[in-house]
């Protein structure tokens, strides 16, 4: 098998690359490239202690609290249990096994005991184990769960302007982080109580040898406060630079297509071997940092020892000292910063925690902004009536995409939505299936202000084709009949038939079941639309909203669409936003934006005998209104001023 | 026809099997995954090889660390005789024990320094050999990513190739430290411990020991089953990840269906499946360790026991007894550790082999042995009676036999309807795909025998979608020549009628644009697209239907700029709107992948057939008979 996979062909690759152009001497550009190839992180450094996000979370962990104090209970049963096997080793030499005190009895009692106290750590162990850790498992789905239900409801404008990957790492990443924390966070309430047992119990055994053991404990403070500054950076760092080097990963993945095209392999690999290099020595720096951590504590724990044997030993030689106290002594020191170890990993994870944490809180934060009013009505049927009635609306506050707009739309009635970019047609398409509230004025739906009907039911009454046809991974079947799961096959065809779907369809590999990949590939745009198209027609709503669905179909498919939607239309409602004059002019009427404000409506006929904006564009030939160059439309508005 | 395709259908399948169904990969059989992950495993091991003298120097480190560990329980328990003053001759005077005390702390503060030290030492070598695998993995893994074909890429999902690209690699960089050393540690401490304290008291010995076969035996059952559900995860988790990124992708689908119901339960469905998993994994890993610490327990309550018979015998001291004990509750960390051993070498095993399964993929599409570059002299482009036809597509060819040629300062028209082989035609020329049968040569070399890199710098193809990288506007037009100054730059996108829109932005040039940037319109996109492609000045220029979204005005002023910077050159134009190709040299009439109509826009009209009927369609439609939309759609045979 071959196992090379990687430094033959790299150091090629890098010659190919940077080199080579960097001796032509253009280091501006080699630095302007550097500066190209974006570093994405969000790493955000929190506090290692917010309590505000700890009682957020805490709500998290409210249905588990039953299991929690549970887990409580068998942490400290399981910490006090280990506490007690070397004093019961001190019992068993002391009491059995010392000159002049030597007696099987005992120590068959002894010993009896330490089973027992075994047996009861064992389960202790089992317990406090497996119930933190599915609990802890449990609480990540229900985070998980959280979130993403809670951007099914968040606005469109917070999805539009937030990247997937970055929710994704939300939540995946960061929900993975407070799991791992919770996992080990009642573990660390049992390393607390050892901590301190052993101290007191150090103390109360002989109180004199056990301050001088317990002197070494401040040198490790004190070196630890030292290093800890340092550590954080480092690890920080590293943490930093494996995030830029998933990054660029990622976005190198999505676009490989282009990469291919444009043999930007080589360039590309450059500067990812520049990424993942820094990440190799960040992380070369964090490990030497931590791992001089280790012959510290080693050389104090073996001072410590020290410390019991020479003053111990003298005590025991004193005949000040049982002996079995200075065994246990021993077993003490040798286990004693074990607990102090862990607590302190306990820490760095907690700081990574908070920082998860205050990132899942921003992602539950953000706001609902359309919402079910409680007593929503569910509308089993609509009459598929539109109303506008002086409706405001904007993204951005004071920036207004639509002003006090107005008409009203009978059922069955087909309207086309044309204008320039930016005149508020999507808008207008978007208020209606309420995925943003009007500022203003109010928008009703089958003669019911869509703010009193839940999105459920509008929902069903409202089908929309959007711009982009998205996919899912599944069937071509399952993919048509998307929102309505109950379709019979013979619906889906018949939908696909109507559109002019079912050739190609059965042309596919595997007919209706042919899996569709990510974004549908293998399919063309076209085709793509299609089958958006008689997922639409699946729905059977009273209301049809098309926006600029049309764009992409060439004109082959938009002929025998328009054929198939002539008939979909009718007893429907129909919006369209519309890119070609052939649809406008099928239209029953048409709106003409501009500026977020109707400035013409009527039949095609009557727009043009209007002289007006319409005629003008329509005059100019422009495939598309959007299309129309601004400038043309400021110089025709300034020349109507 | 109906209900014969209507029973094609088979039932509905349920939630899971539906989010089964779309797995990228098969599950292999266990057997055959066992061998896998064995496989990946030594692989790795071998991969740490090759870092040999850090390799050698982390074995001895372990094996040091492992002894001076060992030695520790030795001198407490020397000293512990001492302090009893009994000393293995007899009983000794108060002076000696006091000096074998001291000696006995030197030692102990001695070893444990050492001790420390080679911990340190080994454990900085295994994560630096992990994380040199880990770097040399990542970039092999780039590079295969970069290579791989599109037909490769279309199959396997991003965010399955990014999981792999992220965690694997991690499961695999843990594995030097956490698989090898620390089972290297474990043998030493076992290996060397039976050897030292065996000798003292071979039954003491063999009890302090006795639970390590039982651990062993554990630990084995444990691996197989850690094993079998880390890979279960490892797929629960594609799938919801899958879930998760398409619903957030496709929000908008999502909320203009109402569909939130159906996606909460497929979300559910595929978090239910992950946390099964999760908890029977909790449930098999603690139990395990918990069964494993009892069983040293109970060994430990039996040296104990057997170890204070002989006491009260007198054929053992409490020293001897301290050894023993102290020499266990060494034993105790690795032994808890065993279960994060076991379980970190599950992992790589499952990652090992995900991630080898992509580094071992053979790109579909690579340089021939000995390929030569391209070497172009006219630039004519030819196609030889070319057919395609998708890896595993079962209907008919996309392509068939299709000829033609492109000469210098020429152009060619394609047109057709959706799916009717234009996007496959295009995806051809530069290797993308490579054809099933026939051939496609540039200046009479087969483009199959040339290098890629050669071929795709001579070919420049706009495509449909245009990704952006999250960078400045300046990077992105020169994304295929990074190293051209602000005028080239400039010069193409004027060309493309984007300079005027990129010089408004704020920040000009420097604007960021891509996932975090300024987002573009679809016809900015394109024109972006086209401002890439002319910066590099290819021999052979391809427009894949990439004015869909740009307006007939607009594209006009394109195609005169394009003019003076494509008059020797092969153009290429794919489009469904005939204003964009009419003026071609020569116009191919594409259905079905068969060229149905060619010649030039007048001989098209002339013959008065589909081309005819399109033409009607689009530019005379007012005029047009109205049966000439039923003429394009349906072919008169």
């Amino acid at each position: 098998m071959d196992d090379k996979p990687a430094t033959s062909s790299l150091t090629r690759r890098r010659r190919s690359g940077l080199n080579v152009n960097r001796e032509t001497g253009d280091r501006q550009s080699i630095d302007r490239l550097r500066a190209a190839s974006y570093d994405r992180d969000e790493e955000i450094f929190a506090a290692a202690y917010d309590g505000r996000i700890v009682r957020r979370f805490l709500t998290f962990m409210g249905p588990y609290k039953r299991t929690a104090i549970v887990s409580v209970v068998a942490v400290l049963i399981f910490t006090l249990t280990q506490l007690a096997v070397p004093l019961v080793i001190r019992e068993t030499i002391d009491g059995a096994l010392v000159e002049g005190v030597r007696s099987a009895d005992l120590l068959n009692v002894a010993v009896a005991v330490f089973f027992g106290l075994i047996f009861v750590n064992s389960i202790a162990n089992y317990f406090q184990l497996t119930l933190v850790a599915k609990m802890a498992e449990r609480i990540l789905v229900d985070m998980r769960r959280a979130m993403y239900a809670h951007l099914q409801r968040v606005s469109l404008s917070f999805m539009d302007k937030t990247e997937v990957g970055r929710l994704m790492s939300r939540l995946q990443g960061d929900v993975n982080s407070i799991q791992e924390f919770l996992e080990t966070s009642i573990m660390a309430i049992g390393d607390f109580v050892l901590i301190v047992g052993i101290i007191v119990v150090l103390l109360s055994l002989d109180f004199q040898l056990g301050l001088l053991t317990l002197s070494v404990v401040p040198a490790l403070v004190i070196v630890r406060i030292i290093w800890l500054p340092i550590a954080r950076r480092a690890f920080m760092r590293a943490r930093q630079t494996s995030s830029i080097v998933n990054g660029a990963l990622a976005e190198n993945l999505m676009g490989v297509r282009t990469v291919q095209e444009m043999t930007r392999q080589a360039i590309n690999f450059d500067l990812f071997e520049e990424k993942v290099r820094d990440n190799l020595h960040s992380h070369l720096r964090a490990t030497r940092l931590a791992q001089i951590m280790v012959p510290t504590v080693d050389t104090l724990t073996g001072g410590a020892m020290a410390i019991v044997v020479i003053v111990g030993g003298t005590m025991v030689l004193d005949k000040t000292l049982e002996i079995g106290v200075m065994v246990a002594f021993l077993f003490y020191v040798q286990r004693f910063f074990d607990p102090i170890r862990s607590l302190m990993m306990q820490y760095n994870m907690m700081q990574r925690a908070m920082a998860s944490g205050q990132r899942i809180l921003e992602v539950l934060d953000v706001p609902v902004d359309v919402q079910d009013k409680p007593d929503a009505l569910d509308l089993a049927e609509i009459d598929g009536s539109v109303e506008f009635r002086d409706v405001s609306f904007g993204y951005v506050p004071d920036q207004p995409v639509l002003k006090n707009i107005s008409f009203k739309i009978a059922p069955g009635e087909t309207v086309a939505l044309v204008g320039p970019t930016g005149s508020g047609k999507t808008s207008i398409t978007a208020l209606m299936h309420r995925f943003y509230d009007v500022w203003d004025g109010q928008v009703l739906v089958g003669g019911h202000d869509v703010r009193d009907i839940t999105q459920a039911s509008l929902g069903r009454h409202v089908a929309m084709v959007l711009q982009e046809p998205f996919l899912f991974t599944g069937t071509v079947l399952d993919n048509i009949r998307y929102h309505k799961e109950d379709a019979t096959a013979e619906e889906v065809i018949e939908a696909a038939k109507a559109v002019g779907a079912h050739d190609f369809i059965l042309n596919l590999s595997d007919g209706y079941d042919t899996m569709l990949g990510q974004r549908g590939v293998n399919l063309s745009l076209g085709q793509r639309q299609l089958i958006s198209f008689a997922r639409a027609v699946v729905a059977d709503a009273k209301i049809l909203v098309l926006d600029e669905a049309t764009a992409n179909i060439d004109s082959f498919t938009e002929r025998e669409i328009q054929i198939a939607l002539a008939r979909l239309l009718e007893g429907r409602t129909g919006i369209v936003i519309a890119h070609r004059l052939a649809t406008v002019r099928n239209a029953d009427r048409i709106f003409v934006l501009q500026d977020g404000e109707i400035i013409e409506r009527g039949t095609h006929g009557e727009l043009i005998a209007e002289d007006g904006l319409y005629h003008r564009l329509h005059s100019m030939n422009y495939a598309s209104f959007d299309d129309v160059p601004d400038k043309l439309l400021t110089t025709q508005a300034a020349g109507a001023t | 026809m109906n209900e014969s395709s209507a029973k094609r259908l088979p039932p509905r399948p349920t939630l899971k099997s539906g989010l089964k169904s779309g797995m990228d990969y098969q599950v292999p059989t266990l057997e055959g995954d066992h061998k896998r992950g064995a496989q990946a495993l030594s692989r790795v091991a071998r991969m740490a090889l090759r870092y040999r003298w850090r390799f050698a120097l982390a074995l001895l480190a372990v094996v040091a660390a492992g002894v001076f560990q060992l030695l520790i329980p030795w001198y407490l328990g020397n000293a512990v005789d001492n302090a009893t003053g009994l000393l293995e001759g007899g009983v000794a005077g108060a002076d000696e024990a006091q000096t074998a005390l001291l000696i006995a702390a030197g030692l102990i503060v001695g070893a444990a320094v050492l001790r420390g030290s080679f911990t340190m030492l080994h454990n900085y070598l295994g994560e630096s050999i992990g994380l040199h695998i880990a770097y040399e993995l990542r970039l092999a893994y780039f590079e295969k990513l970069q290579r791989l074909s599109f037909s490769y890429h279309d199959k396997i999902h991003s965010g399955d190739l990014l999981t792999r690209g992220m965690l694997d690699i991690e499961g695999i960089r843990r594995f030097v430290e956490f698989g090898i050393l620390r089972l290297v540690l474990l043998a030493v401490l076992v290996g060397v411990g039976a050897y030292m304290y065996m000798g003292s008291d071979p039954v003491l010995g063999l009890l302090s020991l006795s639970f390590v076969p039982f651990a062993f035996w554990r630990a084995t059952v444990f691996r197989l089953r850690m094993r079998a559900l880390w890979r279960e995860l490892q797929e629960a988790l594609s799938i919801l990840t899958r879930v998760m990124e398409e619903n957030l992708g496709g929000i908008r689908v999502v909320r203009a269906f109402g569909a939130r119901d159906f996606e909460m339960k497929k979300f559910d469905a595929g978090s239910r499946v992950a946390l099964d998993i999760s908890m029977e994994r909790v449930g098999v890993r603690y139990t395990n360790t918990s069964v494993i610490t009892f069983s040293y327990f109970l060994a430990m309550g039996f040296v104990l026991w057997v170890g204070g018979l002989r006491i009260i015998e007198g054929t053992l001291t409490v020293g001897e007894l301290t050894q023993f004990l102290a020499f266990m509750t060494i034993l105790q960390m690795p032994i808890r550790q065993t279960g994060m051993v076991i379980n970190g070498i599950a992992r790589a095993s499952v990652a090992g082999a995900r991630l080898f399964d992509v580094l071992d993929m053979e790109a579909a599409i690579d340089d021939k042995p000995g390929a030569l570059p391209l070497k172009v002299t006219d630039g004519v482009l030819r196609f030889g009676d070319v057919s395609f036809k998708y890896e595993g597509f079962r209907g008919q060819a996309t392509i068939s036999n299709i000829g033609f040629e492109v000469r210098p300062g020429r152009t060619l028209g394609i047109v057709g309807p959706p799916g009717s082989g234009k996007s496959t035609i295009v995806h051809l020329i530069p290797r993308f795909y490579d054809v099933t049968s026939g051939r496609i040569t540039i200046d009479g070399q087969d483009i199959r025998d040339v290098t890629l890199d050669s071929l795709r710098a001579a070919v420049g193809v706009v495509q449909q979608d245009t990704f952006l990288f999250t960078s400045p506007v300046s990077a992105n037009v020169a994304y295929g020549e990074p190293f051209a100054d602000q005028d080239r730059i400039e010069r193409a996108t004027d060309a493309s009628q984007l300079h005027s829109y990129i010089a408004a932005l704020p920040e000009g040039y420097d604007t960021l644009v891509g996932e975090r940037g300024v987002s573009l319109s679809g016809g900015q996109r394109q024109r972006l697209s086209i401002a890439r492609s002319v910066l590099l000045t290819p021999s052979v220029m391809v427009f894949d239907d990439s004015t869909a979204a740009i307006d007939a005005a607009t594209e006009r002023r394109i195609r005169e700029a394009l003019k003076e910077l494509t008059k020797d050159r092969a153009t290429i134009i794919v489009s469904h709107r005939l204003s964009s190709l009419m003026h071609a040299d020569e116009i191919l009439f594409l259905d079905k992948g068969h060229i149905v109509e060619r010649g030039t826009h007048q001989e098209l009209l002339a013959k008065n057939g589909r081309y005819r009927a399109l033409y009607d369609l689009q530019i005379g439609g007012d005029k047009g008979d109205p049966g000439a939309a039923g003429r394009v759609l349906e072919p008169a045979e």
